[in-house]
């Protein structure tokens, strides 16, 4: 196992950060921490790096029991969310820093620190602004500095705090792809945190999605996002309909009209439920096409890029449905604000009781 | 979107100047020089004219006095023992207030200000209350040979006092804003504590520490107050520059007390010229952030 967390608890006075969490990651897997703010999942990395203090707990990293090791000889790479370069070295500098303050004995030469940190900085391609400092360069390349410094003590695991979040939209992307593609490369244990689905799905080998300091559903990008453990996990994964209702008799109401709830749900007697409905799974048509179609009208048209958000208000529904459509189907459509549609739900689904986030 | 077609045609209107109509600018600067004028180059020039009433060679004679040397002297070895001192304190302080949360912390940080607040003559009787002969400690330290009142210890005391704040104050708010993620990220790649002082959080505040230095210096060469208090005015033993210069003035010696007078004027002009490099710099490198 590459990092291994067994019920690790940790409380900030009377608030619980972190509830007896128990995680495991295969070696060289790179995995996403997903979850909203103050979930509990930065306080966990930081538990992992020695940076904060479980109350209770093992960390296991490598197969080595660091529990108890201060910070320092963890030998964890930390890239935070800031950057946190240090701002009086140099590039070069930042990155050898690590090798610099090793105890003599350790301590590479000279030489071989030069050409660890170029290969280091090759690596981030970075090796232009060797002798550049921090301040100088972009949110981005800054960000790619850290992972090189980071990278330079040979680490355990490496741990990344959000670390595409300071970036602006275009960088963040590129960067995303570009940090998959070193991973594939490098194979160290990674672990980053974030609170945007889109890069935990797009990143990560597994996602962990934590709240309130618990995991509430770990797996790879598809079955978290296919199959989601729970009503909070469906809902964080993506935009959706929330449609509040009862079961009863194997159905479940959406307004007027009654569907058939999933297969473990059959069973089930009179209970209140949660009816989810991903926008990109509403079918959106000029004439009906069968008898559980909704009807309404669009209330709002909004560009989002390829597809075309739509807010529709449903007969006997209480509140709107958010569609998306095809651009395409869009303009064959001729949908516009005021017109009359049918809605089709083509998948739906349903969790029993209550949840917040 | 087609634009409209009169944002095409008119250009937008530009108004030459947003600030403060120009009567308005020339009196706040004929008053500000009017004050300095009043305050500061007025008063500067009057210590330089009396200074040299009587010719070079009486400056000159009334700043090598042996007494004027000893005066010199002590201020400088006060000076020399203050900064140090207080600049350890200051980082310590500024380090423990800005990176750790313990009791009282809001408390200390505004019981920093006090010696600003309270006046240095009070500074100065708290310390005569404190270890003065007619205390238990203070006879207690008598009787081991130990003499802090009416001596250089207690001039040395009284001064860090009154000069303590200037370095802790001018490297929190720096520190602050510095934040804990350098020294984190140093930890997390092996470096010791010291490496990281060393390393990474003392070349960060450099340049607030020189600049709190040297007000604290400025500050620890002038201090009359406090001073006068503790030093019990004997000449050549227990004098600073500034109490030689009352000494001199209550004994109607103008112009020798000018001209050792001017000898902190120079001393001022240097820390004001020193700290006006240190400011360029700091703005220039400090900033990194």
């Amino acid at each position: 196992m590459g990092i291994e967390l067994q019920n690790i608890t940790k409380t900030f006075g009377e608030y619980k950060a972190i509830d007896n969490l128990s995680l495991s990651i295969p070696s060289g897997d790179l995995i996403a921490l997903l979850g909203p703010s103050g979930c509990g999942k930065t306080t966990l990395l930081r538990i992992i790096a020695g940076l904060e203090l479980a109350d209770s707990g093992k960390i296991i990293l490598e197969n080595k029991d660091t529990t108890n090791l201060p910070p320092r000889e963890k030998n964890v790479g930390f890239v935070f969310q800031h950057y946190a370069l240090f701002r009086r070295l140099t590039v070069f500098e930042n990155v050898a820093f690590g090798l610099k303050v090793l105890p003599f004995r350790q301590r590479p030469a000279r030489k071989e620190i030069r050409e660890r940190v170029e290969h280091l900085l090759k690596l981030v391609q970075m090796d232009w602004a060797l002798k550049r400092y921090p301040s100088q360069l972009s949110g981005g390349q800054r960000q790619r500095v850290a992972l090189a410094r980071a990278l330079a003590v040979n680490p355990r695991v490496l741990l990344l705090d959000e670390p595409f979040s300071a970036l602006d939209a275009k960088v963040r992307q590129e960067l995303r792809r570009w940090l998959r593609k070193l991973h594939d490369e490098i194979h160290v244990t990674s672990i980053f945190v974030t609170h945007d689905q889109e890069e935990a799905l797009e990143l990560a080998d597994k996602i962990v999605v934590i709240n309130k300091g618990r995991i509430e559903q770990q797996g790879t990008p598809q079955e978290v996002y296919d199959h989601p453990a729970n009503a909070f996990v469906y809902n964080f994964l993506g935009n959706v309909n929330v449609f509040h209702g009862r079961i009863k008799n194997g159905k479940v109401s959406l307004g007027n009209h009654h569907l058939d709830v999933p297969d473990e749900l059959k069973n089930v007697e009179e209970k209140t439920s949660q009816t989810f409905v991903r926008p990109h799974e509403i079918g959106i048509s000029r004439i009906r096409s069968n008898d559980n179609d909704l009807e309404g009208t669009i209330r709002e048209v909004r560009l989002q890029g390829g597809q075309i958000g739509l807010n529709i208000e449903c007969e006997g529904l209480d509140g709107a449905i958010e569609a998306e459509v095809p651009r395409e189907l869009f303009i064959n459509l001729q949908l516009a604000k005021g017109v009359q549609v049918f809605v089709t739900i083509n998948r739906v689904r349903v969790f029993t009781g209550d949840y917040e986030i | 979107m087609p634009q409209p077609e009169s944002a095409k045609s008119t250009p937008p209107v530009v108004k030459k100047r947003i600030t403060d109509p120009r009567s308005v600018q020339v009196f706040l600067v004929g008053f500000t020089y009017l004050f300095f004028i009043g305050f500061i180059f007025l008063p500067l020039g009057l210590v330089f004219s009396q200074a040299f009433q009587k010719g070079w060679s009486f400056y000159l004679e009334s700043i090598r006095e042996p007494y004027a040397i000893e005066a010199v002297k002590l201020t400088l070895l006060t000076v020399a023992i203050v900064v140090p001192v207080n600049a350890v304190f200051g980082v310590a302080a500024a380090w423990a207030i800005t990176k750790f949360n313990f009791k009282g912390k809001s408390a200390l940080k505004s019981l920093l200000d006090l010696p600003f607040a309270v006046s240095p003559v009070i500074a100065g009787l708290i310390f005569v209350l404190l270890v003065g002969s007619r205390t238990t400690f203070g006879s207690w330290l008598g009787e081991h040979g130990i003499k802090i009142i009416f001596s250089t210890p207690g001039i040395i005391i009284a001064t860090i006092f009154v000069t303590f704040p200037f370095i802790a104050r001018e490297l929190i708010p720096l520190m602050e804003a510095q934040g804990r993620d350098e020294e984190e990220a140093a930890l997390t790649l092996g470096a010791k504590g010291w490496q990281i002082f060393g390393k990474i959080t003392l070349p960060n505040i450099r340049w607030g520490l020189i600049y709190g230095m040297i007000l604290c210096g400025a500050r620890s060469i002038g201090e009359f107050g406090a001073v006068s208090v503790v030093s019990g005015h004997i000449r050549g033993q227990t004098n600073t520059i500034p109490l030689h210069v009352e000494i001199l003035y209550s004994e109607y010696n103008f112009t020798a007390s000018f001209a050792v007078a001017s000898l902190l004027v120079f001393l001022a002009l240097l820390t004001v010229v020193i700290k006006g490099g240190i400011e360029k710099q700091f703005q220039k490198k400090s900033f990194h952030l």
